[in-house]
């Protein structure tokens, strides 16, 4: 077997001019992004993945990735719009309208913390930039956000509800900050999970409580009278303003009239800030440019803890 | 050598042990900074190049550090310090299989695997159809992976690794699995793949192997390299570093000592020009005897592999092991003519006994060791290795 090298096969460049792969300790932040862009088709394949065999086995496949969202907001509906009453008119428009932003960020962080722990098995074997196991998570989030949208589009033609269609735009600037924002805390919750394990149920934990801070189940004009000189601590919840902002493109009333008059004399409910839609749009846009920083900063706490990963799991 | 094609700058890497593991944040809370660990050094300063078109083999003990250094080419871990540079596509074979998802079908997890290994949709279309020839599935492909035996499993693995047209390909002892056909027909790929100037990095535990297909041999033990050197020659510093005892310069070194009779003490055994031999060169030993008075006695010569098996035992009634010693000191000889084992370490073992074995008078175990070099390829413990002609006649 006396090697004899010969001419570079077809197609295949000499090795002078291959591209050179370094591997060392410390990687530069542009270095990360660009192998992040180099394997992005991985992140496609991965995501894919990833809603594919949750469902595999299931007779009603991808119809299962609505029914949990759909009963949430159902019970949301039954117990604050009929049994306790509130006299929001369509309440379930602005319920989904919330609920549908608050699930794709929710969905992504309470999956993608414990995800490299999960993977282990590829984690220490294959190399590939580990940022995409939980960007895939989000992806996967992507895919149940669109089946939640096809339910509200439903759920609005039902009701013959229409969204308001002159700022329809805002949507744009919200979605992309709530992806960012998500991007950026499941990068940075899954490569701390792997040092301090129960950051998964504390995050659990996290994101009950903040459900429960962002206005999603009550409109932020209930909350507003109450909060004094509090709103600015209220609104630097970054998933306030992109949730009201959903809420003020889909449930387009900043405030109603009560619906049950026989219980209630008609009273006016506000239901969102007088705002001009260039305010929910700097709003979102602030966030936005926080998430890429704080996506920044935990793509370099990653690379930081990566290198402890393979002797960790 | 040409332009490396990977690079392996003064790597080092250390692990952190803990030894209680404070790992999660209660933890922390209660014990701040009082994690208890110890550092394990699994790589050190190790530096070499392989030029493209090599292929370079990798042996060493468990936890030699083989596998900590393939994961650090393949940057599943990073160095600690130091760098790895390569050039060109990398496909690692860690693990066969590694990164399935069972739930999925063959061809999905083909698409899903090629992706991992760095090839894009088109890519993975092209190749598809001598992945699924060379994985034998045929009809499986649609199954899902979960349903297939393990070989199935592994040749899907293989098969993938070695279609996606890496520059590098690094395989780490996975060519152990597999039925032996199937195991050929690996061997057979890479012997391809050297054909076509790529580079291969080879980790095994089996010296034959490892003779057959590299071209050079890094010995690594606790991290460090023990030589970069021809295979034949790093198979045996890696037999010498498995044995560890009977090394040359342990020459005579008494381990155990058998004796029943006072008259005859072996004083030392060597062999004569040094106890590193080539294949098939002649052997001479040397065993220094004191007796009191003369006496009549057969000599035995025992040799075994380190592992302790047997090549040969004299037998002390035989005439040509029959001496007479006389009295005071004196040197007994024993030729060989032509050693022909091939490579490794021996232990000899060597005794003076009285006729019909009934008096042992001393008997020294490990007397000494003898290396054999072996330039060829050829595997095993003897040297029967063929000269091959050709003759253009019928048969018969």
């Amino acid at each position: 077997m006396i090697e004899t090298p010969s001419a570079p096969q077809p197609g295949r460049r000499p090795p002078e001019q291959r591209e050179v792969r370094v591997v060392s300790a410390r990687s530069s932040l542009t270095h990360r992004f660009a192998e992040l862009w180099r394997t992005r088709e991985l992140l496609v394949h991965l995501t894919r993945t990833d809603v594919k065999v949750k469902y595999k086995n299931s007779a009603l496949g991808l119809l299962w990735s609505m029914v949990s969202p759909l009963m949430q907001l159902g019970i949301f509906w039954l117990v604050f719009g009929f049994i306790l009453k509130n006299g929001y008119p369509h309440f379930v428009v602005f319920l989904f309208a919330g609920l549908i932003a608050w699930n794709f960020f929710s969905g992504a962080l309470n999956t993608s913390t414990g995800i490299i722990v999960e993977r282990a098995g590829i984690v220490k074997k294959v190399a590939f930039p580990r940022e995409i196991l939980a960007l895939s998570t989000v992806g996967a989030q992507i895919f149940y956000f669109m089946m939640q949208a096809i339910a509200m589009a439903v759920i609005l033609v039902v009701l013959q509800s229409s969204p308001d269609w002159g700022i329809v735009w805002l949507l744009v600037p919200a979605i992309a900050a709530v992806l960012v924002l998500a991007s950026a805390f499941s990068v940075l919750l899954s490569a701390l999970n792997v040092k301090l394990r129960d950051m998964r149920h504390l995050i659990e934990v996290a994101m009950q409580l903040w459900f429960w801070l962002t206005p999603i189940v009550y409109p932020y004009e209930k909350l507003a009278p109450h909060l004094h000189g509090l709103s600015w601590l209220y609104l630097s919840n970054p998933m306030t303003p992109i949730v009201m902002t959903f809420e003020r493109v889909l449930y387009p009333h900043v405030a109603v009239t009560s619906t049950n008059p026989p219980l209630n004399p008609p009273t006016i409910l506000p239901v969102l800030p007088t705002w001009s839609p260039a305010t929910y749009a700097e709003l979102d846009c602030i966030i936005l440019a926080a998430g890429v920083v704080l996506l920044l900063f935990a793509v370099w706490v990653f690379g930081r803890l990566e290198g402890n990963f393979a002797e960790e799991l | 050598m040409g332009v490396p094609a990977v690079e392996v700058q003064q790597v080092s890497k250390h692990f952190r042990l803990n030894s209680e593991r404070h790992s999660s944040l209660k933890d922390r809370i209660i014990h701040p900074g009082r994690s208890t660990y110890s550092d394990l050094t699994a790589l050190q300063d190790v530096d070499f190049a392989v030029g493209a078109g090599e292929t370079v083999g990798i042996i060493g003990r468990n936890g030699s550090g083989k596998s900590t250094l393939l994961k650090c080419i393949c940057g599943v871990l990073q160095p600690t310090t130091g760098r790895v540079l390569v050039r060109g596509s990398l496909a690692g074979l860690l693990e066969l299989g590694a990164g399935f998802q069972i739930e999925l079908s063959g061809r999905d997890n083909i698409y899903l695997n090629g992706s991992m290994l760095g090839l894009s949709r088109k890519e993975v279309d092209r190749a598809f159809d001598a992945i699924v020839d060379f994985s034998e599935l045929g009809q499986f492909i649609d199954t899902q992976v979960k349903f297939y035996s393990s070989g199935m499993y592994v040749r899907l693995g293989f098969a993938i690794a070695v279609n996606v047209d890496p520059d590098v390909l690094v395989i780490d002892e996975v060519l152990a699995v597999g039925d032996e056909r199937f195991q050929a027909k690996c061997l057979d790929r890479i012997r391809t793949f050297q054909e076509e100037g790529r580079t291969i990095l080879f980790v095994s535990h089996a010296a034959d192997q490892i003779r057959a297909i590299c071209d050079r041999v890094i010995v690594l033990d606790s991290g460090r390299m023990l030589t970069d050197a021809s295979p034949g020659e790093a198979v045996r510093v890696f037999r010498e570093s498995l044995g560890g005892a009977p090394a040359a310069d342990e020459l005579g070194a008494p381990n155990r000592q058998l004796r029943a009779s006072r008259n005859v003490e072996i004083l030392g055994v060597d062999v004569v020009g040094g106890a590193r031999v080539h294949t098939g060169d002649a052997l001479r030993l040397r065993i220094g005897l004191r007796t009191k008075e003369p006496v009549a006695a057969g000599v035995v010569l025992e040799i075994h592999t380190l592992n302790g098996e047997l090549l040969v035992r004299t037998d002390p009634d035989d005439v040509q092991s029959q001496v007479e010693i006389p009295g005071g000191e004196c040197v007994v000889t024993l030729d060989v003519d032509s050693f022909d084992v091939l490579d490794g370490a021996y232990q000899v073992n060597v005794g003076i006994v009285g006729h019909h074995g009934t008096t042992i008078y001393d008997w020294r175990e490990c007397a000494t060791s003898i290396e054999v070099i072996y330039e060829g390829r050829a595997a095993g413990t003897l040297a029967i290795v063929p000269k091959v002609a050709v003759e253009p006649r019928p048969w018969y």
